[in-house]
């Protein structure tokens, strides 16, 4: 463990807190542009996040600990996140003590939290959004190791920088296996982040909330943490799936600073793209009855599950 | 005085026998039985596991008892595999028995002095059954431990359908029982010696080796639970007293398990490629199937006992990997695998009896079991609800907790995998940690739903306003198996360092995992994989502190109570929240084909509507009954030769003598 990298480290995951609701915001105006309206200002979601911050937190009767715990809970399993995907350096000291499943368990860990707490006020929307989010989880979870074991297959390790290192330094070409789990990836990512098909975090319709059902009961700064986690987690998607695909332009461990710096605008940029086809595949697709839902995560899984299985085949 | 640890070991089965007797003594005294005998059953099995612990390190002890069958005596021994099972006999037990002395009332069913001793007996058979060192004490412990868990099952004798669920558990027992008889038979190779000892030397030949295998198979999984033996599992949980389905489902089980590594591993020589596959294929099987069943439980007990048939599924499921990789000599992979089995057994010791004694406190503070009319129980039980939350995110799955660090080392066994050179081995491997996976998946949902519908919310039910929490004793037991949650996932290297003997004992060699830096679990090294619970624990910690302080330094913090928002629907009541049913019905609409599902509809015209469904496992219908339909035909045809007058059966005499006559002579 150097300074710098621990320094790089500290830089990353307060680039990821910065950078985590500008990505909304981005990826909100492109929809609102794809489908004529006139767009919200970039910087919504960080007024949003600091009013949050200034008023008084209302907290239902009946809510235990954990209803008040879990807002911190979930920020700080977002931030620990942050700190293991590779986004800007692969030069992380603490990606040695979570490696790619530790990831998975943690977002697991923030989605039992979420789901708890919203069991916990006792409403019938907070129930119906629990037992949703545990049902989306159950399925997309897997899917997302798979996905990751692929890149553990290709590289021989699953700690994330060293994914990330081995991936960058190959030479350029298009692995079948790479394919099918960027697919899946993807189908995932959508999942988890409760974004059209599966869930729709613009909603007013309580009835069709996964997402939003769980946290209809928070107020505040509560509400605050939960919404700048939420961004944080479809960053640290976003990042993962740019460090699996996209690896190009992540600096090597080593602590070189130039390398890290120019790092952010390569980051910014492909996250960029990134928002808008997200923003585009959301306004493309039309939402799905809970129900479908399966078959589309078990798409998905069951691509991931190929991808490992093209890897063995074809070693690639 | 300086004794040996077997000599401890044995020190203790007396001990436990002896305060069973005395449990006899004073049937009805239940304050003395409770407060003396049961924390004095405690600090023995607390003795018991600090020799265990000690145990596990050393080389192996035996020693012969003049007790048993003239010219057949008891042998004893104590090796590293025996001492890791007692150690966890020892802490687990040691909760159990304190959590006992605050539980049992005098009631209906057996009296609690009779208890005590069949408590007792019970923890004696299971340490007698971990030292055997022959087939014939093995058997007589094995039955042993059967029966007087088939009492402490049927304490409340007077319920019917209890009496039925101890039946069923007897019949399963004792069919396994035969499957391991018949096992033994094989393993002694004709040599008519039946020491374990005896059993090593002897080399099998031919198919010999394979159906020893299977019968054990068969056997150890009718005890554990493997499919499709599971049927007993969730009648006699719910049936049996909460501290005693602790016992069953976080100890008992796990002797299964130890047979299975004693037979599959040290009394047979070599293993086959194939043996790893099937235990692979059924124990994945058998946790699906165990965690889609727990999904849709109403009845809290029988969701824990669904889920342990998960958990055993995933460690059979280990022990099939690491036969696979033992048959193919890859002894690294084999030890990391077998690390991450004994791993999950402790921790399924740890978790699982915590969840069912937490079971058995609501249980006696609310007298309901059924999830549908809990709820609300973290205000009115919060030792026993945070205490329990504990278990719950262990068994889920969740870092920093234990539950999580055998998941991780078994997943990681399984990526290692692409070097083994069948490739049929090798497609199927990766298959196997995605079912794996799901199952791990589901799980995280099933506990979920348990806790979620169980302790939180509100109260479904009036009466649950007047719940009172935990006494003391139940207070202690439930801390100290929590505390081995937290305690087992923070400190896994020290955890594995302990575990290498049994590793190098069973396979030749040991994991390798270095010990030297134990903030940091890597196996093979540190640039495949590394974890450090303890990091990630201060790092979570850590920013939610920062966090906290930073917004109520910046931010006021004020908090104002009011009535739950739900979208401003007025008239909101505790029925409206999720049923047990209710959380489990995704589940039970995705993996419908599992089920045997009965539905009762109202007609349009009913005046009193009533919908009623119920979900039934296909394994009865599918196996039992038609083998119970075999059974009473086969009877029936015997039945035909039974006249009841005397002068036939002198008939069938007379037959006999002449059949003898003519074909022997």
């Amino acid at each position: 463990m150097t300074l710098a990298g621990v320094l790089s480290q500290l830089l990353q995951v307060a680039l990821a807190l910065a950078l985590a609701p500008l990505l909304v915001g981005w990826v909100n105006q492109c929809r609102a542009w794809l489908s004529n309206r006139s767009a919200p200002p970039l910087l919504l979601p960080y007024r949003t996040i600091r009013k949050l911050f200034t008023k008084d937190a209302i907290v239902a009767e009946g809510a235990s600990p954990i209803f008040r715990v879990t807002p911190y809970v979930v920020f700080g399993a977002m931030c620990c996140a942050a700190a293991i995907v590779p986004s800007l350096a692969t030069d992380l000291p603490f990606a040695q003590a979570a490696d790619a499943i530790a990831l998975v368990g943690l977002f697991a860990l923030a989605r039992v939290f979420i789901a708890l707490a919203a069991m916990d006020i006792g409403t019938a929307f907070g129930s119906l959004g629990a037992r949703r989010e545990m049902f989306v989880g159950f399925l997309a979870e897997p899917a997302l190791l798979m996905v990751l074991f692929t890149a553990s297959l290709i590289s021989g390790s699953t700690s994330l920088p060293t994914i990330v290192d081995t991936l960058a330094h190959r030479e350029f070409a298009i692995y079948p296996s790479l394919a099918f789990a960027g697919v899946a990836f993807t189908m995932v990512s959508l999942a988890e982040n409760a974004r059209i098909p599966v869930d729709n975090p613009t909603t007013h319709l309580e009835l069709t909330m996964i997402h939003e059902a769980m946290i209809l009961e928070y107020s505040a700064r509560h509400l605050a943490l939960i919404e700048w986690a939420s961004a944080l987690k479809l960053f640290n998607y976003s990042c993962i799936g740019l460090a699996l695909f996209f690896p190009f332009g992540i600096a090597p461990g080593g602590g070189d600073w130039l390398a890290t710096m120019g790092a952010a605008p390569a980051l910014i940029g492909k996250l960029a793209i990134g928002g808008f086809l997200l923003a585009l595949i959301e306004a493309l697709s039309a939402k799905m009855r809970i129900f479908r839902a399966p078959e589309f995560l078990g798409t998905a899984f069951l691509l991931a599950v190929l991808a490992m299985l093209v890897n063995l085949l074809l070693g690639s | 005085m300086d004794l040996t640890p077997l000599e401890l070991v044995i020190a203790v089965i007396v001990a436990w026998l002896a305060i069973g007797t005395l449990g006899l003594a004073r049937p009805h005294a239940l304050r003395f039985v409770g407060r003396v005998l049961f924390c004095a059953g405690a600090v023995v099995g607390l003795v018991l596991a600090v020799v265990a612990l000690i145990a596990i390190g050393q080389p192996p002890q035996s020693t012969v008892l003049p007790l048993g069958l003239p010219d057949l005596p008891f042998h004893l021994r104590l090796d590293s595999l025996s001492a890791f099972f007692l150690l966890l006999l020892g802490a687990a037990g040691a909760a159990i028995s304190l959590f006992s002395a605050g539980y049992f009332r005098s009631g209906e069913g057996t009296a609690p002095g009779l208890l005590c001793f069949e408590y007792h007996v019970f923890l004696a058979a299971m340490a007698l059954v971990l030292v055997a060192d022959d087939a014939y004490l093995f058997m007589v412990a094995w039955e042993t431990m059967a029966l007087a868990s088939y009492f402490l099952v049927t304490t409340d004798h007077r319920l019917p359908e209890i009496r039925r669920a101890g039946f069923l558990y007897l019949l399963i027992a004792h069919v396994g029982a035969i499957a391991l008889l018949l096992c033994f038979g094989v393993l002694q190779g004709g040599s008519g010696d039946y020491t374990f000892d005896a059993m090593r030397s002897v080399v099998l030949t031919g198919a010999w080796p394979s159906v020893a295998f299977s019968l054990a198979l068969f056997g150890f999984g009718a005890k554990a639970g493997l499919l499709p033996l599971h049927v007993w599992l969730p009648e006699a949980h719910p049936a049996a007293p909460s501290p005693v389905s602790a016992l069953m489902s976080g100890v008992m089980l796990k002797t299964a398990i130890y047979g299975l590594l004693r037979v599959a591993f040290d009394l047979l020589g070599g293993q086959l490629w194939w043996w790893g596959v099937i235990a692979l294929a059924l124990g994945l099987v058998t946790a699906l199937f165990g965690v889609v069943f727990a999904a849709v439980q109403s009845d809290m007990k029988r969701l824990l006992a669904y889920s342990s048939i998960e958990n055993i599924g995933i460690i059979v499921a280990g022990i099939g990997l690491a036969i696979l990789f033992k048959a193919y000599a890859k002894p690294l992979l084999a030890a990391i695998t077998l690390t991450a089995v004994l791993y999950h057994a402790l921790n399924h010791a740890f978790f699982k009896s915590l969840l069912f004694l937490a079971t058995g406190s609501v249980l006696h503070a609310t007298k309901e079991r059924s999830l549908g009319r809990l709820g609300g129980l973290i205000h009115r039980m919060p030792w026993v609800a945070w205490l329990a939350l504990v278990g719950t995110l262990a068994i889920a799955g969740m870092p920093p907790l234990n539950g999580f660090v055998s998941e991780w080392l078994l997943l990681q066994a399984f990526l290692f995998t692409p070097t083994l050179p069948q490739s049929f081995v090798n497609m199927l491997v990766p298959l196997a940690a995605a079912a794996l996976v799901l199952a791990a998946a589901l799980g995280a949902y099933v506990m979920v739903k348990f806790y979620g519908v169980v302790f939180l919310g509100r109260p479904r039910e009036p009466n649950l306003a007047y719940a009172h929490d935990a006494g003391p004793f139940e207070r202690a037991a439930l801390v100290w198996l929590a505390a081995g949650c937290i305690l087992l996932g923070i400190f896994p290297v020290n955890v594995i360092a302990t575990l290498d003997p049994i590793v190098v004992l069973l396979i030749g060699s040991g994991a390798n995992i270095p010990a030297d830096n134990w903030l940091l679990l890597a196996p093979i090294n540190e640039d495949r994989s590394s974890y450090s619970p303890l990091i990630v624990l201060v790092v979570i910690v850590g920013v939610v502190l920062l966090t906290v302080q930073i917004v109520h330094r910046y931010y006021h913090g004020r908090v104002r109570r009011a009535p739950a928002w739900d979208c401003g629907y007025p008239l909101q009541t505790p029925r409206m929240q999720d049923t047990a049913e209710g959380f489990g019905q995704p589940i039970r609409q995705v993996f419908e084909p599992f089920f045997r599902i009965e539905r009762e509809l109202p007609s349009p015209f009913d005046s009193a509507p009533r919908y009623r469904m119920r979900v039934h496992d296909r394994a009865w219908r599918a196996l039992y009954e038609p083998i119970a339909k075999a059974a009473e035909f086969l009877a029936r045809i015997a039945g035909l030769i039974q006249q009841g007058r005397i002068g036939v059966y002198l008939t069938y005499s007379f037959c006999t003598l002449l059949a003898l006559l003519v074909f022997v002579r």
